[in-house]
């Protein structure tokens, strides 16, 4: 379709995107463009991806409206996209499965990826683990005390978790310790990346795995009644946000919000809100927006969320934020707990903190419409990783008020 | 031809190879930093490459990677880069930058060509920075007479190498191995494929880096490469303490090593 602003296919959006690497890794990302071209079209490649999808992750995903929720959102009708139900829990399993098969055509035996909350590292060991790969996770060390469980996850699940000491200690620190390792064994490793940044193919590449969420959710909501009036999920480096977007992105009349996290707030400079309180930059990879000092160097990022305390963000949403076709809400720590809060006791859904930052936002904006208006939300994580958290935020542990 | 160029033959004509010298900029302190650039020269350093600390180096080890922390937390800012270039070429070397490219985007690429050049240096090192998305970096140095010089790595494909070796001013920078920056017990046969792959596409001028941090290493570079590019081993002889004794120890031992004297 001409226009169309769907799977648009890099390596750059706009002006942001684009492959800024060391030399060593270009023959190795020009390999993986190939081969995954080659494999879009290729119906031994896409069939089996298919296949897993229905019989391994259990897709589709439903949705589920949620009108005792939608009571505190001004009324509006609420659905979720419910990725949580995904085999291992969140949106990650879809982008992972699709590059380890890549993996194996590409003839390597062992995966390395890094990890924030743990998603991406679970989801990754879990495909290494079915087809036999060899699997590396790097964590930060900050993230691998706030995520403990899911370090024993990946361990039990047979992959190796290298805690990151380096730097901020937290994603954007395993980011670049999984390039170190990328560097040194090309030959014979893929690096299975999680997020919808980085350089070329990845932008592009985890988006297409990510489709499925909106490809389904678009089909789901016509048959109960027509297009949502707005889609909205969660960004940190933004894959499920992108996801939940493309098969929206000419519906002209379904505005797509993509909710940061604002950590204790935009103006107290301790954040993740990327794209409203960044300015573009090279990080990773590729130009994007960054959370960046005036001399360029990657300030520090803060969420409750270990998912999306990343000072970056893809770099096809801050193309969509750019051209106006998607807007970027901030949401903080505390809206986020009281929407995890809100869904659990109306609903009795318990969902990642990540994504509970998108259902903050459908709050905010159910409010703003009021009832006539329909709102998708993705949820894209379960929270079970989250429960000692949440409780110690809201002091529910044994020995404390009670 | 650039300076560096000249210079670079004129060393050649003596038979011998070029020792560069990596250091980065604040580390143990700024001043210190200068010191230990100037201290490289005397010792024999014939181009020197100070590096700005960049939060998120990609390409450098553990060394490396702890000087940078270092420098940043004690306040180290890009525009000490040039104070240390302007030292370096005072001294009487080549003074080069090796730069992530956000630092110079941030300053903008036009702007830090033009400080580069005012201050006395005569190129930028770009490791994360390749010619096919460097066009707007190649035009603002062409425009201020500062050489570009783009790094060959062993998974270099002759494609890429005929692009790297057509942007490049001043030398190639072959990377030794895959990998980032470190000490390595050895320099493998890969050095001596990738400045032959570089040469045959036309390079004049190739220096290999990457894992040389001993004399012998570096006699051995010597009898392929032009020149020969030292950075951890530097830094580690520097320190946390900022010995220059220690430092300008290691930089006669290569300095001999490149003159076949190891």
């Amino acid at each position: 379709m001409t226009g169309s602003l769907q799977q648009a296919p890099g390596p750059f959006f706009g002006e942001f995107g684009g492959r800024f690497v060391p030399e060593a890794l270009m023959a190795a990302l020009d390999e993986l463009t190939d081969a995954y071209e080659k494999a879009r079209i290729d119906p031994v490649y896409t069939d089996e991806l298919t296949r897993l999808a229905l019989e391994y992750t259990g897709r589709p995903s439903i949705v589920t409206e949620v009108p005792r929720f939608a009571r505190h959102a001004g009324g509006a009708r609420v659905w979720l996209k419910r990725e949580d139900l995904n085999h291992s829990g969140s949106h990650k399993i879809n982008n992972v499965l699709g590059q380890a098969l890549l993996t194996k055509r590409l003839g390597k035996q062992r995966v390395i990826a890094e990890t924030g909350a743990g998603q991406h590292g679970v989801a990754t060991a879990t495909a290494a683990a079915l087809m036999d790969l060899e699997c590396v996770i790097y964590m930060g060390e900050e993230d691998t005390e706030r995520q403990a469980l899911n370090v024993a996850r990946m361990r039990l699940l047979g992959a190796e978790v290298i805690p990151v000491a380096t730097g901020t200690r937290t994603l954007r620190d395993a980011i670049n310790e999984a390039f170190r390792d990328w560097v040194a064994n090309v030959d014979t490793t893929n690096y299975v990346f999680g997020t919808a940044a980085g350089p070329h193919p990845f932008p592009a590449m985890v988006r297409d795995f990510q489709r499925v969420i909106s490809v389904e959710a678009r089909e789901q909501m016509l048959e109960r009644g027509g297009l949502p009036d707005a889609v909205l999920a969660c960004v940190g480096g933004g894959s499920n946000a992108i996801g939940s977007f493309d098969a929206f992105l000419d519906d002209d009349s379904v505005r797509l919000i993509g909710c940061e996290a604002a950590g204790d707030g935009v103006d107290t400079g301790r954040h993740a809100a990327t794209l409203t309180g960044g300015r573009p930059g090279i990080l990773h990879g590729s130009r994007s927006y960054i959370l960046q000092d005036e001399e360029g160097q990657t300030q520090p990022s803060h969420s409750i969320s270990a998912g999306l305390d990343y000072p970056g963000v893809g770099p096809e949403h801050t193309w969509l934020h750019s051209i106006g076709r998607a807007e970027y809400w901030p949401v903080t720590d505390a809206e986020a707990m009281d929407a995890f809060r809100l869904l659990c006791r109306t609903e009795g859904i318990l969902p990642a903190i990540e994504s509970s930052h998108a259902l903050a936002g459908a709050i905010t904006l159910g409010k703003e419409l009021g009832p006539d208006a329909t709102l998708l939300v993705t949820l894209s994580g379960r929270g079970d990783k989250d429960v000692q958290q949440a409780a110690e935020w809201f002091d529910m542990l044994p020995g404390g008020d009670a | 031809m650039s300076a560096l160029e000249d210079r670079i033959d004129e060393i050649r004509a003596q038979g011998r190879a070029a020792l560069i010298g990596y250091l980065p900029v604040g580390y143990p302190d700024v001043d210190t930093s200068i010191a230990a650039v100037v201290a490289m020269v005397e010792a024999g350093v014939d181009i020197v490459e100070v590096g700005p600390p960049y939060s998120d180096p990609m390409m450098d080890g553990p060394v490396i990677q702890h000087a940078a922390a270092t420098a940043l937390e004690r306040g180290v800012r890009v525009d000490d880069t040039f104070r240390a270039v302007r030292a370096a070429a005072d001294a009487g070397a080549q003074a080069l930058v090796m730069s992530y490219c956000n630092l110079m985007l941030s300053r903008g690429y036009d702007r830090f060509a033009a400080d580069l050049r005012a201050a006395g240096g005569v190129g930028v090192i770009t490791p994360d920075l390749t010619p096919d998305t460097g066009q707007e970096w190649i035009d603002a140095a062409r425009a201020h007479e500062v050489d570009t010089i783009f790094l060959a790595a062993p998974s270099t494909t002759r494609e890429r190498m005929h692009l790297t070796v057509g942007a490049s001013r001043g030398f190639v920078y072959a990377t030794s191995l895959m990998g980032v920056t470190g000490e390595r017990a050895s320099v493998g046969d890969a050095a001596a494929q990738v400045v032959a792959a570089a040469r045959d596409a036309g390079a004049a001028r190739v220096c290999v880096g990457l894992g040389v941090s001993t004399g012998a290493q570096a006699a051995q570079v010597a009898t392929y490469a032009d020149g020969v590019i030292v950075g951890s081993a530097f830094v580690k002889a520097l320190g946390d303490g900022g010995d220059l004794a220690a430092l300008k120890a290691k930089v006669a031992e290569l300095a001999a090593g490149v003159r076949g004297d190891a």
